[in-house]
């Protein structure tokens, strides 16, 4: 039975927060939309949450879009068993907070046959633990449309994407044939047991993603603030060692270092950055200086050229 | 390289850009610019974006790695990498070294930012190039120096045009491949100010560049081309006019009714017109029952008034039937209500737009079944609309559109939200043409309002048979014959005899 959000009496119509500035307030708008029109089309609808800071950005637009009701959908975490300790921790936090309903999955087959970033290499594991097992979840579930926080900003292959991504019952996706997507108007028609991912965040950039997060004070996981923490080097990334499933590989040592993280995914494969930013404002400005982009740190981008775009042809988010 | 351009530097009314008509430049606009690159394949769309990525220090050092390890042997003499390579990320693009699909890119520099869709120059994928145009404030229309325009530049600066556009750059690029011909760059701007003017299109800056060099793109090609004193294009892109929210009075697209619980009853969607404030009343549409707003609930506060592109929630003083597919609107400016309604679209699929075929319609959030009649196709050549009785694949046409239910709609002209539509095969839900609503029309198988032709729906073989005379030939333009089955005739005889 709908109720309205609990947190609907504690909100304070006298807020003092300034109002987002013009570009923001657009992103937001067209974010909001986007939902409202999704939950209004598709019988069963999912927000993927991955816990980083644009699924922190994608839930605090959920909450916006159906106030003052409750998310009218569940929220579905993958998770792969290698997750940081804290992205967990700060999930369960959340749920809590805003009352919301969450399916964890994990890969059963992976968790059988011990499937690690260590033993299968990053790009089997990531098709195993990820999508894998997301296609698993999204057929347990049955739902015929899954938000995701992608950004076009991101990586080549995403810069194409529509904000309703058309995938096939077996959740491909085919770059080549996409549907025409024009003005705001998005075409929803699936037959049964196609889906469409849909994208909220499309148009919003990294710096967006930060300044919102400021301007809205949202929650966000402490690993992107800097911090005294111990990592190891691997392939050339910094890598969080307090895990104790980490064994050190000859000659690896662990050491002492502040540092952040830039974007969030499994520990073992997800690069910390040096930095001594610890507020938002540190970091907003760190980023209008970065010489590097945002998914340097991720392994599973260099697999091989088209990386990203193999795998989401294969039903990745 | 040339010294960066100063960032004060006027534009130029007299070197080549026209007069402009649009408001004067006032404040500046936070909102992201959103802009289009088009023109024919090899006229170096993605060189040009790259150029503008590169310049404004929008490639990561990362990012800059992998494009100069990518474009191995691919480097131009000047040393520098593949630039369409940051363009084009699918991996068919790149094999076949041309952009498929739209890319979107951002990108801004001290003044502004930008969104910009990179579309493809290849026909075949026309549709992608709609796409990008249907959210763009301006565009960046390409032509190589050496070839000067082409039809694709015709149908892609029609588009556009159709599309609402109404700022156009005018790219003249490769110069440099030209000795930078002044003349050259000067008769391909009268060119395509001639188009311009026939298509509408008052605003036009023509601007000799150099994408591969990065002249006049970022930085000015002043010592190359001391001849052009205009400027450069991000100097143009920086000073260019959003969308404004067109002002036909109130509009609201109902996408949810929301209901918590028994105390709370909200209508919600974006504002896709005028303005709203609690008191005011509104009517809800088709049912055209008034009730008054007793709030605007946002998450953050109670708001006193919601302006276009707002996304709110609204409250009514009493209990009224209003569901998704509704739209609330201003009781002194209403859109216009009916069955048959003209319109002009892109056709973006290979099976085209089929006479008299039941698609769905999908305009706001309201989506109901229509008959479409195709009427004229236009001629990118000669800029004439012929007769069609169907529309191909990027064909741009005009048609009647045919509804069982009473639709809603705004002019294109006057509300680029409420005046636009896509329509899905129900066949295959692909979505298969973008349109824009140009006026109402009195009644399916009744006389065109405006220039009176007459339409006669006749069965196909009796169709061919009239057409083929001297008679219907030498008067073509005084009726529109369709070809239906003899059974349908009837039927629409008999609707007309009520």
């Amino acid at each position: 039975m709908p109720h309205i959000h609990p947190e609907t009496e504690l909100h304070n119509p006298q807020s003092t927060k300034p109002p987002l500035d013009p570009h923001l307030k657009a992103l937001e708008n067209e974010a909001i939309h986007i939902f409202r029109e999704v939950a209004a089309e598709f019988e069963r609808p999912v927000m993927l949450y991955s816990i980083g800071k644009d699924s922190s950005v994608l839930l605090h637009l959920a909450r916006k879009a159906f106030y003052p009701g409750r998310i009218p959908f569940p929220l579905l975490h993958v998770d792969t068993g290698w997750k940081f300790r804290e992205m967990i921790a700060f999930r369960d936090e959340m749920v809590e907070k805003y009352d919301l309903d969450l399916v964890a999955h994990t890969n059963p087959r992976g968790a059988a046959e011990n499937v690690t970033p260590f033993t299968h290499g990053s790009a089997l594991y990531t098709d195993i633990m990820k999508t894998e097992a997301l296609r698993q979840a999204l057929d347990a579930g049955q739902y015929d449309a899954a938000f995701g926080g992608a950004r076009r900003d991101e990586e080549a292959s995403r810069a194409k994407e529509r904000i309703y991504s058309f995938r096939t019952p077996d959740h491909r996706w085919d770059p080549r044939n996409q549907r025409p997507e024009l003005w705001n108007v998005y075409n929803g028609m699936i037959r049964k047991g196609e889906s469409v991912r849909a994208f909220p965040l499309s148009n919003w950039t990294e710096v967006d993603i930060w300044r919102y997060i400021q301007a809205e004070e949202i929650p966000i996981v402490p690993l992107y603030f800097a911090k005294k923490r111990p990592v190891v080097e691997r392939d050339g990334m910094m890598i969080l060692a307090e895990d104790p499933r980490l064994e050190l590989l000859p000659g690896e040592v662990k050491r002492e270092e502040v540092i952040r993280f830039r974007t969030l995914g499994c520990f073992p494969l997800t690069g910390a950055i040096r930095s001594n930013a610890t507020t938002l404002d540190d970091i907003i400005s760190e980023l209008e200086t970065a010489t590097v982009s945002e998914r340097q740190g991720r392994a599973i981008d260099r697999d091989q050229a088209g990386s990203m775009e193999k795998k989401k042809r294969e039903g990745y988010f | 390289m040339t010294a960066p351009a100063l960032a004060t530097a006027a534009l130029d009314e007299t070197a080549v850009a026209l007069p402009v008509q649009e408001p004067a430049r006032v404040a500046r606009d936070s909102r992201p610019l959103r802009l289009i690159t088009c023109g024919s394949v090899d006229d170096g769309k993605s060189t040009l974006i790259g150029r503008l990525l590169w310049d404004t220090k929008a490639v990561k050092e990362d990012q800059a790695a992998s494009l100069q390890r990518d474009s191995k042997g691919k480097q131009n003499d000047l040393g520098l990498p593949d630039f369409a390579l940051l363009l084009d990320g699918l991996q068919a693009e790149r094999e076949q070294g041309i952009t498929i699909d739209v890319a979107y890119r951002y990108f801004s520099t001290d003044k502004r930012s930008f969104i910009v869709a990179d579309t493809p120059g290849h026909e075949q994928y026309t549709r992608n190039m709609a796409t990008g145009a249907s959210t763009a404030d301006l565009a960046v229309l390409l032509v190589d120096a050496r070839v000067g325009l082409l039809e694709q530049t015709r149908r892609h600066a029609t588009i556009a045009t159709l599309m609402g556009i109404r700022q156009f750059v005018l790219a003249v690029n490769k110069i440099d491949l030209t000795d930078y011909d002044r003349s050259r760059f000067e008769q391909i701007s009268h060119e395509f100010k001639e188009l311009a003017l026939s298509l509408g299109v008052r605003q036009v800056t023509a601007i000799p560049v150099s994408a591969l060099k990065g002249e006049n793109v970022v930085y000015d090609g002043r010592a190359s081309m001391p001849w052009y004193e205009g400027p450069t294009l991000v100097e143009v892109l920086e000073l260019a006019t959003t969308r404004s929210a067109q002002t036909v009075g109130f509009r609201l697209p109902v996408q949810r009714v929301s209901r918590p619980g028994e105390s709370f009853r909200g209508y919600q969607g974006t504002v896709a017109g005028g303005s709203v404030k609690p008191g005011d009343s509104v009517v809800i549409l088709p049912s055209g029952m008034v009730a008054n707003v007793t709030k605007i609930v946002t998450f953050d506060l109670v708001r006193n008034a919601a302006v276009a592109g707002d996304a709110v929630t609204l409250v009514f003083d009493r209990q009224v039937d209003v569901s998704r597919g509704d739209m609330i609107v201003a009781i002194d400016s209403q859109p216009m209500t009916g069955l048959a309604f003209d319109a002009q679209l892109v056709a973006l699929q290979a099976e085209g737009i089929q006479p008299g075929k039941r698609y769905w319609l999908k305009s706001g959030s309201r989506r109901q079944r229509v008959q479409v009649q195709p009427i004229s196709q236009l001629d990118l050549q000669s800029g004439k609309w012929n007769h069609a009785d169907e529309l191909p694949m990027n064909a741009i046409g005009k048609v009647h559109l045919a509804f069982d239910e009473q639709a809603i709609f705004d002019a294109y002209e006057q509300n680029r939200t409420t005046g636009a539509f896509i329509l899905i095969d129900p066949d295959t839900n692909n979505t298969v043409a973008g349109g824009m609503i140009t006026a109402k029309r009195a009644a399916l198988g009744g006389i065109h309002a405006e220039d009176s032709r007459v339409i006669l729906s006749l069965p196909a073989d009796l169709a061919d048979q009239l057409m083929a005379t001297e008679i219907f030939s030498s008067r073509r333009e005084d009726a529109e014959v369709r070809r239906v089955t003899a059974a349908q005739a009837i039927e629409i005889i008999d609707t007309i005899d009520e």
